[in-house]
């Protein structure tokens, strides 16, 4: 490991030590693509869909797991790297429940997704990730079409038993970027690998169901699945890449402030990720900052204002509420003074509505009772 | 916090004291967990053997409300064996001798049998705290829900001036908040002695400051009430009319009884909240708010950081945004105000009238939220505090402190101590986590946590339910029996009204802050 540069597709690119030929070329904005990687943890070089040529080596090489060296040739996308990825890609294809792709309709998958549901004449039964998979995309790109292998049956059903995630293992490919996620990211020590051979499976705890083991339900590892073997049950269905506008915003719960997306389909919000860019959580969420948002479309949600009356409360317009209120107060101001009111402001809500608040109860009704549950 | 979130995963060293992070605080613990897997430290003080003692290279097992015992007895190994930082104390702080004189009465052998913990434990864990500088030191309401709370916080504050920890990277004195906005909260002024920005009612220039931008004269220069003595002021009639704005006080304050006969005796209760609620039950006037994603604005997080909320859905009906909710009052008192945005409110008001937050905009916090102290537009934002030993007041000042056992303690008749905290799966009275699909087949009801030892002395078996009672009422709830738990302590939670902890907890306060002591009450446990 050492300071130095290298060649990449004939072009010099400086590396700092202990640098991967991968981070070197994304740096230097070379696509590789990965199924396996997880920026930020051990590479294990599982997927073998980063392979590249390097001069002087006997095989192609996984670019996430190789160090970079001084005066190394690299090549990232020569006919012996592309059908070696396009023949990874077969084999995983083959591996599992991955029929999304039709031969000759197209690379486009929202394309491939109407067509498909237009003529089984529907679309609930149409993997969940179609159109946010790695692996489609590739294959896609890569023209790989599942057919050149025959394809296994799945061996596991799936995990439906818990109320957040969907484990659908005929869809798994055994990257293991769930595990990296779960034990190098969140630190959560629930999920490894099991079995062996064809029998490989992701298990939780000796292999019983998330609930029995010690997830967390992070939601990490769904976050990281590259394809729809972990699905959001909320989500399942209603969410489709392509019909959702995200919005960047801050979690309601804690006192971190993790950076979510909203992915909000019809004004309502139908799924929530970690930023990967955001500060300070760079992605990761907790089980309420992830599925903890439904809350806002409950029934029982207030929605209009109520005044008590003969012990019930009945509802009012906001003018009558407030003109309630107003004319309430200023009573009891011309007869016990300002002080004699008081207010609680909301730690849960908005800047914007605390300052306002404490404006009010001191640029209008000249008190300084105001104070929040800080001390809760 | 002092410091930053961002510091966690390169830190070398953490003391974490009354904090349950992997729980209350679950994303900020996997960086301080990934720390730990690339070498770091990390010393946990806390009664039960929570999440990161699994992690830590030393568990003080202390005993409930032991925690000043436990940091003199510390402090007076690292004077007494100089293991403190002579030049950060020489130069950046002052009360040394006090602090020592203090301390000097507090020998590990002198307050073992306070903490419950070894002397040679505490020794032990002094030299390795002392080993590693600078260490980051996190805390949570297990430090300041107690009447000792404020020498709590001020005990763990000479610790870190002690080692020369503060002002420095992966450093620093950081409570975890607990709520969303709740440093938000402080920050614009819902405190009864601070406008926003923590400036002073009781300084006439800043009053005639807030007079001059807001159009209006006679700001009140007495310092208001706090919640705990507003509460009083219903019963005895001082306080005529109360505007309770999205809290469920029925659920969450200390002794639920008490708090329900003080709702139940205001004149005239206003409720501003998303839902009715326990709380609400005791309103005369309810109004509907908007909640969390119905509307644009800014929280602010532990680390002091600014970040925006984004409008992702309108609210239902005809709830409104609880600024315009405040707006529409003042507006019939006569005042306009112009400001007609969470945008315009922050830019034109907050930012504008106080220094701290002056270099913040919207236009800036797109991104990534900024955090105070930010004083201009080309200011990057504080990550760390006390830069190079500076402390606001010049000088960081020890206080020393003298330990004191909480309000009530385990006697013949209650011989468990209760201890209460906050649950993964739920957050505070669940009004939002009670209504999500799903967390409620995750934790759908409270228990009584209770330690196998003490099962066993009682009978009682896992998931049978128990009777908890206290001086205040009693509850009956699930045993979840658990090895979290020492012998002689019971722990729950506020998340459910059934077996809801404040049925049992102990309205006595911290005489300063006022803050209650959830923390530490005497309760018995029977079978049923």
């Amino acid at each position: 490991m050492s300071d130095g540069t290298l060649l990449i597709n004939g072009t010099t690119h400086p590396f700092k030590p202990g640098q991967t030929i991968l981070e070197v070329a994304e740096e230097a904005g070379i696509a590789i693509p990965t199924l396996c990687h997880l920026k930020g943890t051990t590479p294990t070089g599982a997927c073998r869909l980063c392979v590249v040529e390097v001069k002087g080596a006997r095989n192609l090489l996984a670019s996430c797991s190789t160090p970079a060296e001084n005066g190394m040739e690299v090549t990232t996308d020569s006919p012996t790297v592309m059908s070696s990825r396009k023949m990874t890609l077969e084999l995983l294809l083959s591996s599992g429940n991955h029929d999304c792709i039709t031969s000759g309709a197209g690379t486009d998958a929202r394309e491939l997704f109407n067509a498909r549901a237009e003529a089984e004449g529907h679309s609930e039964h149409l993997c969940p990730s179609w159109g946010d998979c790695k692996l489609q995309e590739y294959a896609l790109a890569y023209g790989a079409t599942g057919t050149a292998y025959p394809r296994s049956k799945p061996t596991y059903p799936p995990e439906l038993k818990n109320p957040m995630i969907i484990r659908d293992f005929s869809r798994c490919i055994l990257c293991g970027r769930c595990v990296q996620a779960c034990n190098e990211v969140q630190v959560n020590e629930a999920i490894s690998y099991g079995y062996r051979g064809s029998e490989s499976k992701i298990v939780a705890l000796g292999d019983l169901p998330l609930g029995q083991s010690a997830c967390v339900f992070c939601g990490e590892c769904v976050q990281v699945c590259p394809t729809g073997a972990l699905v959001d049950k909320k989500s399942k269905g209603i969410w489709r890449p392509w019909d959702v506008e995200t919005i960047r915003t801050t979690c309601p719960y804690c006192g971190v402030g993790c950076q979510q997306i909203l992915h909000v389909k019809e004004g309502r919000i139908v799924k929530i990720t970690g930023d990967e860019e955001g500060l300070p959580n760079k992605g990761r969420l907790c089980v309420k900052g992830r599925f903890g948002y439904d809350f806002i479309y409950s029934d029982e949600r207030l929605t209009t204002p109520l005044i008590r009356e003969n012990g019930e409360f009945r509802e009012a317009s906001w003018d009558e509420a407030l003109d309630l209120v107003a004319d309430k107060l200023k009573g009891i101001i011309a007869e016990s003074g300002p002080d004699a009111i008081a207010g609680v402001s909301c730690a849960r809500s908005l800047n914007e509505d605390s300052y306002q608040m404490q404006k009010l109860f001191r640029g209008v009704f000249k008190t300084n009772n105001i104070d929040h549950c800080a001390r809760t | 916090m002092t410091n930053s979130f961002g510091e966690f995963d390169h830190a070398k060293m953490f003391f974490i004291i009354g904090s349950n992070m992997t729980e209350a605080h679950p994303v900020a613990s996997t960086f301080l967990k990934n720390a730990v897997k690339n070498g770091a430290k990390l010393i946990v003080a806390d009664p039960r053997r929570q999440n990161l003692v699994k992690y830590a290279d030393l568990h003080l097992q202390l005993k409930v409300g032991s925690d000043i015992a436990l940091l003199n007895a510390l402090m007076h190994v690292i004077i007494e064996e100089e293991l403190f930082d002579p030049t950060f104390v020489q130069e950046n702080t002052e009360g040394f001798e006090a602090l020592s004189a203090e301390v000097a009465q507090t020998s590990p052998e002198a307050m073992a049998p306070i903490c419950g913990i070894e002397a040679e434990a505490i020794r032990e864990a002094a030299r390795m705290l002392a080993s590693v500088r600078p260490a980051m030191l996190c805390y949570t309401l297990g430090i300041t829900e107690h009447t000792c709370g404020k020498n709590n916080v001020m005990s763990v504050a000479n610790l870190q001036m002690l080692l020369g920890n503060m002002g420095v990277e992966c450093g620093g004195v950081n409570p975890l908040r607990g709520q969303n906005n709740v440093q938000g909260a402080c920050d614009m002024g819902a405190l009864p002695g601070v406008f926003h920005g923590y400036q002073s009612v009781v300084d006439p220039s800043v009053r005639q400051k807030f007079e001059a931008a807001w159009g209006v004269t006679g700001l009140s220069a007495t310092p208001g009430l706090m919640i705990p003595q507003m509460m009083d002021g219903l019963v005895d009639k001082k306080v005529r009319a109360f505007w309770i704005f999205g809290e469920n006080l029925a659920n969450t304050e200390p002794d639920i009884r008490k708090v329900e006969h003080e709702l139940s005796s205001a004149e005239f209760l206003i409720s501003q909240d998303i839902f009715l609620n326990e709380t609400t039950a005791f309103a005369h006037v309810v109004l509907p708010a908007a909640a969390w994603s119905e509307n644009d604005g800014t929280f602010t997080n532990s680390e002091r950081r600014v970040n925006r909320v984004r409008t992702a859905s309108t609210p239902p009906g005809a709830a409104k945004p609880n600024w315009w909710i405040f707006k529409e009052l003042a507006k019939r008192f006569g005042q306009t105000w112009p400001s007609n945005s969470a945008q315009e409110i922050w830019d034109n008001e907050i930012a504008a009238l106080a220094p701290n937050f002056k270099g913040i905009t919207y236009n800036r916090i797109e991104t990534n939220g900024l955090q105070w102290p930010c004083p201009h537009a080309d200011h990057p934002g504080t990550v760390f505090l006390h830069k190079e030993g500076q402390f606001t007041r010049g000088k960081g000042a020890f206080t020393p402190t003298t330990w004191t056992p909480p309000a009530e303690v385990a006697d013949a008749q209650y011989p468990f101590v209760l201890s209460t905290g906050r649950r993964l799966y739920h957050y505070n009275a669940r009004t939002q986590t009670g209504r999500c699909e799903g967390l409620d087949d995750l934790l759908g009801e409270e228990t009584c946590d209770i330690s196998p030892g003490d099962a066993r002395r009682l009978g009682i078996h896992p998931e049978e339910t128990v009777r908890v009672s206290s001086r205040r009422g009693a509850v009956e709830v699930k045993a979840r029996v658990t090895r979290e738990i020492p012998d002689g302590m019971i722990w729950m939670s506020f998340h459910f009204r059934e077996g809801n902890s404040n049925w049992l907890t102990n309205p006595a306060y911290d005489p300063e802050t006022l803050t209650a002591e959830y923390k530490a009450c005497a309760v018995q446990v029977e079978k049923i």
